[in-house]
């Protein structure tokens, strides 16, 4: 099947099955590979991207349930004033070891102030825990949050 | 290019420089020419060779443009340990140029530039730190010599400062950039011989830096195995066989040949021998289909139906296992361990005895990115990329198993997306160098995240049954263990042993350690500090019942067995985890420095809250915990924080990345107790994904406060020490909260589970 999907603004159309996952499209029919493969299941949120700026699952989104909403990954979200605050305070806090997790967890970051500019713990307990970081750097994704946020961040180490 | 593949995983900025194209990522082989001799073996540096128009080597770690740009190649692989920051680091800090001057390249595997190029055992700071800064040392010493020669003076009257030379006498100065051509083809110096700066002079060491691919990371550029492409390339998924070396009867292939974008389906034959175990035993058996794209590969793999050879071990369990330890633990040891004084006659004479058992589970790796690795097989020779800990040992089963020279097997190193221990084994190596042969095609394997939770090389379990005697005046005068573990034949399983200098062997005088084997047909190899991530855990929480048992402070009760007068090891005594390096002083320093910061005796505490501290000494790092736990009205346990102390030597290398692997290790151990637990059934593994199998989440991650204790001694890893004490002190402080005692882990036990897919 044909789809022609909107991804970070600009039209592609690709032919795969109808249940091909999302991800699968973007990783490997597209040659986008910042969403990641980390569970399948939509347990882990590696593969987040939005769809019409609401985070999703692009392991379990099937490439026929798209249609023409807005497919925004990783690679586009400098675009959103949100993301890239988001990437810089990533960056600043150095929050990555391994940094396999982190595409789908400032994509989840994104979606999450875009709701809550100003999130609580709480806020960012509930939005953020579908993100599983193996290499747990979940002290510094919070620090590098409220960073994003505005919030004062007391200086680390 | 130069000594890589990857302008892609290249530099601090990574993300703006990544002009060059996809196919110059995986051109690697044509592209490795030239580094120059600068290696471990200390060989001279042979005459430079610029390999890229414009730069200079200067030796093989080192290459300088004439812009000033200074590309630094980062020997070993990064998988989440931030040493390919950290090791350039140290070159960059002798050669003397700026940090923001310097980009870093991943090294090609070679062995003769490079020494050992693998990730484990917390061993690549203290095995490289020195030469690392000799590397660096060389570098500048070459420039300083071209410009002595370019202006005739004496190099005694030259000094260097961010990437320059200075002749102050006269007042020239030249930038290394100007003087690298002509460096690079002077005779390189002795590393033994060159001089080193003053540690207290240092601008690069000790300073936090950031991750030299966390632009890249940000963006989400292909950086890791799973994001190779190679023209031409197809995907692959593999069945292997449930149990452990289990081989394939029959399967329906021309069924799963019929699904759409399936090219090839066949069964790999394996070549493990009958009863061996291990996943460096050889290539597992099993039907590899490969098709046009990885989710065709996977539908097709659905329709997938083999009959399996399972073999002897399909009948093991962990309710088998369990109840045998639970016999054994009632006879003897059938072997000794260790052996100091004489514990029958202390324990009759000892005014308390204490006995408790403790067990711990078999642990996955669970790597975020799942084990993959690309192959291509062509004209006799095969190139692979791979995420790994340790590609020699893969190219080494490559050339095994495959009789491929190992001459003709190129490895490229990505980043990993984690390792913990599971990336120094070679089987998706092996698998996807088998398949792409038989294909006769580039091919990407990736294992789905079932695959990687049931064919890992589990951390294995444990069973301790302890005893222990304290005098009248409350003091430790005997222990003994009898731990109930896995192997034959008197020997334990891979990361299974234990030695007879575990904690706190020579601190008590009377003391016996014995160990009694259980068959096991699953795998087992390194996990995060592996041994010392389970032996922790039961030493550490049984000591604390000791300290309560004989009525005193755990802070002082441990700080004055750290002070005891040391028993010497009896000769039969190996291989432990602490070792005679053990210094009670640097713990004792390191234990009484987090008491201080976390408060210990000194706040009070709500109810249903407690305090607990445990310390271990693994991989040459000391390292305190004291954690803060309540207890909830649903007799959940929940951190509310943990405080860290770590001696880990005098240099932090890099500040920023230590306390997030420290973080990361303490979190690590929390997901561990909270409720991670691999099951055996029928021989194979139950768990299959993130639900079964809970990694920590972020509103289970509590602040983790970390402090260096800074002391005179050459700086040791971080990747793993940090882990041990962080069971034990949740369960102790669990215990000072509600009274009882958390002797088996996970604390939240899978349901039964014993149904194996
Ligand atoms: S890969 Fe989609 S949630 Fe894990
Ligand atoms: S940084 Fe490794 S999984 Fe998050």
């Amino acid at each position: 099947m044909a789809y022609t999907l909107n991804i970070n603004g600009a039209s592609h159309t690709v032919d795969v099955d109808e249940a091909t996952p999302l991800l699968w499209v973007l990783r490997d029919t597209l040659d986008l590979k910042g969403a990641k493969y980390g569970c399948g299941a939509g347990l882990c949120g590696a593969c987040t991207v939005h769809i019409d700026g609401t985070a999703v699952r692009s392991c379990v989104t099937p490439v026929s349930g798209v249609g023409t909403r807005a497919v925004t990954t990783i690679e586009g979200i400098a675009e959103n004033p949100l993301g890239k605050k988001l990437q810089d305070a990533w960056l600043a806090i150095d929050v990555a070891q391994c940094g396999y997790c982190q595409p789908g967890q400032i994509m989840s970051a994104t979606a999450l102030l875009a709701k809550t500019p100003k999130p609580t713990d709480a806020d960012i307990d509930a939005q953020m825990s579908g993100n599983i970081c193996r290499c747990a750097t979940y002290n510094r994704i919070r620090t590098a949050i409220k960073l994003a946020a505005g919030d004062a961040v007391k200086k680390e180490g | 290019m130069g000594f890589h593949n990857s302008k892609l995983q290249n530099s601090k900025h990574g993300a703006t420089r990544s002009t060059v194209s996809r196919r110059s990522f995986l051109k690697v082989s044509a592209a490795t020419g030239g580094g120059l001799m600068l290696s471990f073996n200390l060989a001279p540096l042979a005459n430079a060779l610029a390999n890229i128009p414009g730069e200079s080597a200067i030796g093989a770690f080192i290459r300088i443009g004439a812009d000033g740009i200074v590309t630094i190649a980062a020997k070993n692989p990064e998988i989440g340990q931030g040493i390919k920051t950290s090791l350039p680091m140290i070159i960059a800090e002798e050669l003397d140029v700026d940090w923001k001057d310097v980009r870093v390249e991943t090294a090609p595997m070679d062995a003769q530039k490079f020494g050992v190029q693998s990730a484990g055992g917390s061993t690549s700071i203290p095995r490289n730190w020195d030469n690392m800064r000799r590397v660096g040392a060389a570098g500048r010493q070459m420039l300083v010599t071209a410009a002595a020669k370019t202006w005739r003076v004496p190099e005694s009257e030259l000094t260097t400062a961010s990437g320059v030379v200075m002749h102050a006498a006269s007042g020239r100065a030249l930038k290394y950039g100007e003087l690298a051509a002509k460096a690079a083809m002077l005779p390189a110096p002795d590393l033994k011989l060159v001089t080193l700066k003053d540690p207290k002079t240092f601008k690069i060491v000790g300073k936090p830096t950031k991750d030299v691919d966390g632009p890249a990371v940000v963006h989400g550029k292909p950086l890791y195995g799973i994001d190779v492409t190679v023209p031409g390339m197809l995907y692959a998924t593999y069945e292997k066989c449930p149990v452990f070396g289990g081989t394939v009867v029959r399967a329906n292939l021309d069924e799963v040949k019929a699904m759409p974008g399936v090219r090839h389906a066949f069964v790999v034959p394996g070549t493990i021998k009958n009863g061996e175990v291990g996943l460096n035993a050889g290539l597992s058996g099993g039907v590899a289909i490969v098709a046009d794209t990885w989710w065709q590969a996977n539908v097709a793999r659905r329709k997938l139906r083999v009959e399996w050879n399972e073999g002897p071990m399909a009948t093991q369990s962990s309710k088998g296992f369990a109840a045998r330890a639970a016999e054994l633990a009632k006879q003897k040891p059938e072997m000794s361990i260790r052996s100091d004084g004489d514990v029958d006659a202390a324990f009759k004479g000892a005014a308390k005895v204490l006995e408790a058992s403790y067990s711990y589970p078999f642990l996955a790796h669970a790597t975020m990115e799942p084990q993959n690795c690309t192959a291509h097989f062509s004209g006799g020779k095969m190139e692979i990329w791979v995420p790994t800990q340790n590609g020699a040992n893969g190219r080494g089963m490559i050339a095994r198993t495959m009789g491929i020279p190992e001459k003709d097997i190129t490895v490229h190193m990505t980043r990993a997306g984690g390792g913990f221990g599971r990336r120094g084994s070679p089987d998706p190596m092996i698998e996807a160098a088998w398949i792409s042969k038989e294909a006769g095609a580039p091919v990407k394997l990736v294992w789905t995240r079932e695959d990687d939770m049931r064919h890992d090389c589990y951390r294995p379990g444990g069973y301790h049954n302890f005893k222990a005697g304290i005098d009248a005046a409350g003091k430790l005068i005997a222990l003994t263990d009898h731990f109930v573990s896995f192997g034959a034949d008197g020997k334990f399983a891979a990361s299974s042993n234990m030695g007879g200098n575990v904690f706190p062997a020579e601190f008590i005088p009377n003391l016996a350690f014995g160990a009694s084997l259980m068959p096991l047909g699953t795998p087992t190899g390194p996990l995060r500090a592996p041994g010392s991530n389970g032996l922790a855990f039961v030493f550490q929480s049984f000591l604390d019942e000791i300290a309560h048992a004989s009525g005193r402070d755990p802070l002082e009760f441990h700080l004055d067995l750290l002070s005891e007068k040391r028993v010497p090891a009896p000769a039969a005594a190996t291989g432990a985890p602490q070792g005679p390096t053990f210094n009670p002083a640097r713990m004792r320093t390191t234990l009484a420095l987090v008491a201080e910061k976390a408060g210990w005796g000194k706040r009070t505490v709500p109810k249903g809250t407690g305090l607990g501290l445990a310390y271990y000494y693994s991989h040459q790092g000391y390292v305190a915990h004291v954690a803060e736990v309540t207890a909830t009205s649903s007799g959940q346990m929940k951190v509310n924080k943990i405080w860290v102390a770590a001696d880990v030597g005098g240099h932090i290398v890099n500040p920023s990345g230590a306390e997030n692997q420290v973080q990361g290790a303490v979190l690590d151990g929390l997901g561990q107790i909270l409720g991670q637990e691999i099951t055996v059934a029928r021989g194979g593994t139950v768990e299959g994904n993130f639900d079964t199998f809970p990694l920590l989440r972020m509103h289970q991650a509590p602040p983790v406060e970390v402090h260096f204790q800074r002391s005179e001694n050459s700086p040791t890893g971080l990747g793993e020490p940090a882990l041990p004490p962080t069971l034990p002190a949740i369960a102790n402080a669990y215990f000072a909260a509600t009274g009882q005692r958390v002797r088996d882990v996970p604390f939240n036990k899978p349901r039964d589970r014993d149904v194996r897919v």
